[in-house]
């Protein structure tokens, strides 16, 4: 009998606003601890809390991005959710709990098995909390609240995932959409993107198993193995006869184990009701228009475009639009080339990807601009270069030899596409090669193929492959 | 001189009959010989306050003095004043100095106005009498046996006996208005998000209101000209042109001078003068209606059908703010921490527990009770319906009339612990001041006569939004005609 693993993500994503969400204090990383705390943040007496415009229009951008006006509730409600912590100044977080800023959406992306979506339950906006720091204070501890106030959109999916892949995959989408819109520096050693996973397994048809929930995991691969190690853990434990209780736990990535953080029955109950220093935040149809008007053309959008207009494959049309960095630079590479998609695309996806992946280097750090590419380009578009030709130059331009042009010409790699020139060789193989066309006109193809690589080696590799196929299959027929 | 209006006052610093700093140094000097009878005032800096009048003289000396200019004014200890011990009545803050000035501070600073001390109140503006203070009791200057109301009792103590010729206070239910009328002065709350909340120590949110505390409808006036105005730090500020409150207080000159409030529609909720209402106080409301009538106003008979549900959909409202709002006394960043505690749970608990009085301690708890799980629709839910059944009465009433009076109060002030032991006895002195509250409007009290013992009774005077002009303008009608705000507690010389 197999199992189903069933998998729900919640994210905390960090927007990009430069000031908190409820103060005007900076939300930059790295400052030193209390440097970006104010009034507001210590939660000094009397102090109050007013609305970052800029993490609303974040928000709603999101929204648009996931499913359009209609999942953009234009009237929601901040909450307070009360429990006591060292480095929740007020002892309370302002969150929104019963009326969130958006209800619904989607994402899709592409798995090895095709298109997948995954549903969204919700996106609300809160604060994020402070930081306790345990060591170094001889047995007490320190509160840096720089980080306290930092705007977060927690988002929430339906349990539509069904393995650690796909939930990888899904954040993975996740991420570059925020990123895409510009909403969160999808930073996760800064702890911009943190994940919680919702984990349960049952007998396929079964209903719903008790699920898990593992906290804080700030990197793709700890979801993968926090996820894979929690699903064995809890079909081991069912198969021994055991149950699982709901439970929240965290992932130890050093030992690649979770442990128990705290059961349903230890649950806090936060008290949540709605806060009366804020007003509910209402959205007018004015403002989503305006946001909707300057949101740039998303993935899937783009991903369509390509497929339909561009005539590339699925896994070229999936790779351009993997960042918003990826897609422009394709764009202006096939502008460049006057429309040629596909030789963009492919060079992009092979060569360029190829490149980058062995340097360890992001698209933003390739040491081959998009408009040096399109040069590269440019000359095979012309038959100055053959494609086996161009790769030659493209390591030439990746270690800074310089343009397309000036290489081809340094190193006389131009290629022979005059007939007169490539006729004469070709009489010349043909006539050194009896055998070989011997053996062609007894009806061996591959014969054929030694008489073109012969012509190559007597062009040194710049003869124009389709030239010389040409006039040797006419030679060859006389 | 301590008589004097803040007109009077304003008139005798631009003529140098005296200096701001030889006003202040007066109220200092009358503070000194009478509030240890008194208890008004928990934070007096002499030096700070003369520095503030000397500023002023300087701005009076160049010509450029507002009405507050060089005035000192008494400040309930819940305002943050930078530099000033800000202790809201609790040990939790006996130390706490507040790095920044309120937005009220910073408005009457702007206008010139000497903070001459911080007044002593309920602990967190939780009480009815200003006995919930960890600094000890505040007494009433017409009767030091007996209480001045609460939770801005310091403030009402300090006008009343004039050791301030006026002070701010707050109001979440009646905490301006009852003290006002305890102790024989006006008070005004206005309409909710007049005044900004930034800076004021918060008890419940929806529902405080800052406010003036003074001697006659025209202090009242001057002081919310200059405490009113938008502040983009509170959210729930209201955003509208600056108002004069002060324009409506005489009738325009065309109006019949017998009969200066002719036309306006007074109603009278019959609610306000069932069972528990004072036969004295009951008697000096009846007798000073009749004067507005003979002010030329019209009574109407209105109803107020849910006024019974405002106590206590008020107590569960307010004090579910409260456990929240207070959760920030917490021991780790500012304020009381126990000095012996095991562990963080420990420390918390000792330090809450230490920190916070019998009352504040109380009002957590059921605050925290009704916002729990499976008790929130029960309560908070339900509480915030009746709320909006309150707020519907009044908007009904305003339909029959101009303004609202009654008394404030249901007694006049009681006895020093005579209320202490029995909480719901003290929560319901509140039956007339707190509907204005739930439902945002404003209302002031003026008094109107006196009661048993000789004790002060106060009239209130409600209003629709915005309002407070109009309010203004009867109660300063009223008193051209008497002379009840202007009596004095005996042995104050």
């Amino acid at each position: 009998m197999t199992w189903e693993t069933v998998i729900g993500i919640e994210t905390h994503a960090q927007l990009s606003t430069a000031s908190k969400i409820f103060s005007g204090a900076a939300t930059q990383f790295g400052a030193a601890p209390n440097a970006q705390a104010c009034a507001v943040d210590i939660a000094l007496p009397g102090v109050l809390p007013v609305l970052n415009r800029g993490a609303v229009e974040r928000a709603v951008r999101f929204g648009l991005a996931v499913g359009g006006p209609e999942v953009i509730n234009r009237r929601s409600v901040f909450a307070r959710k009360n429990y006591f912590y060292p480095d929740l100044p007020k002892g309370y977080q302002i969150s929104q709990f019963e009326l969130p800023v958006v209800t619904g959406g989607a994402i899709s992306f592409l798995t090895r098995d095709g298109e997948k979506t995954v549903r969204l339950t919700r996106a609300h906006l809160e604060e994020d909390a402070g930081k306790s720091l345990h060591e170094d204070f001889h047995g007490m501890s320190g509160i840096d609240l720089n980080r306290a106030g930092t705007p977060l959109l927690e988002i929430v999916t339906e349990p539509d995932m069904r393995s650690a892949e796909e939930a990888v995959a899904y954040a993975k989408a996740l991420h570059a959409l925020l990123r895409w819109i510009g909403i969160c520096d999808g930073n996760m050693q800064e702890g911009s993107f943190r994940c919680d996973a919702n984990v349960s397994v049952r007998r396929p048809g079964a209903p719903l198993g008790t699920r898990r929930e593992i906290k804080n995991l700030n990197s793709f691969r700890f979801l993968q193995e926090a996820i894979e190690y929690e699903v064995r853990w809890q079909i081991d434990t069912l198969r021994d006869g055991g149950s699982i209780r709901q439970a929240t736990v965290l992932f130890d990535p050093d030992r690649g184990e979770t442990r128990m953080m705290r059961t349903k029955e230890d649950a806090h109950d936060y008290r949540y009701f709605p806060d009366p220093d804020l007003l509910p935040l209402a959205i007018s149809a004015e403002t989503i228009e305006q946001i909707r008007s300057e949101l740039p053309e998303l993935p899937q959008a783009k991903r369509e475009r390509y497929l339909r207009d561009h005539q590339l494959s699925a896994y070229d049309a999936g790779v351009l639009t993997s960042s918003r960095e990826v897609a422009d630079f394709y764009e202006d590479v096939a502008e460049s080339l006057g429309g040629g998609y596909k030789l963009a695309a492919s060079w992009i996806s092979g060569e360029l990807f190829g490149a980058l992946k062995r340097a360890g280097l992001e698209i933003s750090q390739s040491p081959l601009g998009s408009r040096q590419l399109a040069g590269l380009l440019q000359q095979i578009q012309g038959n100055a270069i053959s494609g086996k030709t161009a790769k030659d130059v493209f390591d030439a331009m990746w270690n800074g030899e310089g343009e397309a042009a000036a290489i081809i010409a340094a190193k006389g790699l131009t290629q022979i596409s005059d007939a007169g020139e490539l006729e004469r060789v070709i009489d010349g193989v043909l006539a050194a090669n009896p055998k070989s066309v011997e053996e062609y006109r007894a009806g061996k193809e591959k014969a054929f193929n030694a008489l073109v690589g012969q012509a190559m080696k007597a062009t040194k590799g710049k003869g124009n492959p389709a030239r010389i196929n040409e006039i040797l299959k006419k030679k060859l027929a006389t | 001189m301590f008589n004097a209006s803040l007109k009077q006052l304003s008139a005798a610093l631009a003529q140098k009959q005296l200096s701001s700093v030889e006003l202040t140094q007066l109220c200092l000097d009358r503070i000194a010989r009478l509030d240890p009878g008194i208890n008004a005032f928990l934070t007096i800096d002499a030096e700070k306050s003369l520095a503030q009048a000397r500023a002023a003289d300087a701005q009076i000396a160049a010509g450029n003095a507002q009405p507050l200019t060089g005035i000192p004014v008494a400040h309930k200890d819940i305002f943050c004043a930078k530099g000033w011990r800000t202790t809201c009545g609790s040990k939790m803050l006996a130390n706490f100095v507040s790095p920044y000035d309120a937005h009220v501070v910073e408005k009457l600073n702007a206008a010139g106005a000497v903070i001459l001390g911080k007044t002593n109140m309920d602990e967190f503006a939780m009480g009815s009498s200003t006995e919930t203070c960890y600094f000890g009791p505040v007494k009433n200057p017409w009767d030091r046996a007996r209480v001045p109301g609460g939770s801005s009792g310091g403030s009402a103590a300090a006008v009343a006996a004039r050791m301030a010729p006026a002070a701010i206070g707050t109001d979440t239910g009646g905490s301006i208005r009852q003290p006002a009328a305890l102790s024989g002065i006006c008070g005004l709350k206005p309409t909710y998000g007049v005044v900004s909340r930034y800076g004021m120590i918060a008890f419940a949110s929806s529902l405080d209101q800052g406010g003036p505390m003074a001697g006659s409808a025209e202090d009242l006036a001057i002081m919310l000209n200059a405490m009113a105005g938008f502040d983009a730090r509170d959210s729930t500020s209201l955003e509208r042109p600056a108002e004069d409150y002060a324009r409506a207080l005489d009738v325009s000159p065309a109006a019949d001078r017998a009969r200066p409030l002719a036309g306006l529609r007074i109603g009278v909720p019959r609610e306000y003068f069932g069972a528990g209402l004072s036969a004295d106080v009951a008697a000096a409301v009846e007798t000073a209606l009749a004067q507005f009538e003979k002010l030329g106003a019209r009574r109407v008979a209105i109803s107020l059908p849910n006024s019974a549900l405002s106590v206590p959909a008020y107590y569960v409202i307010a004090p579910a703010e409260a456990s929240s709002n207070l959760s920030r006394f917490d021991g780790v960043r500012y304020g009381y921490r126990a000095a012996e505690y095991g562990d963080l749970a420990d420390m918390y608990c000792k330090s809450r527990a230490q920190g916070f009085g019998a009352e504040v301690k109380r009002r957590i708890l059921i605050g925290t009770y009704v916002l729990s799980h499976g008790y929130y629709d029960a309560y908070y839910l339900k509480a915030q319906k009746i709320r909006r059944l309150i707020a519907q009465d009044f908007a009904d009433a305003y339909k029959q009339c101009d303004l609202i009076m009654g008394p404030t109060s249901p007694s006049v002030a009681f006895a020093l612990g005579a209320k202490a032991a029995d909480p719901v006895q003290m929560y319901l002195i509140d039956i007339y001041t707190v509907a204005a509250n739930l439902a945002g409007l404003p209302a002031m009290s003026i008094p109107c006569g006196f009661g048993e013992g000789g004790m002060p009774v106060g009239l209130q005077l409600a209003g629709n939004f915005f309002a407070e002009a109009r309010m203004l303008q009867a109660a300063h009608q009223y008193q051209l005609a008497t002379d009840w705000h202007l009596r004095r507690p005996a042995g104050m010389e």
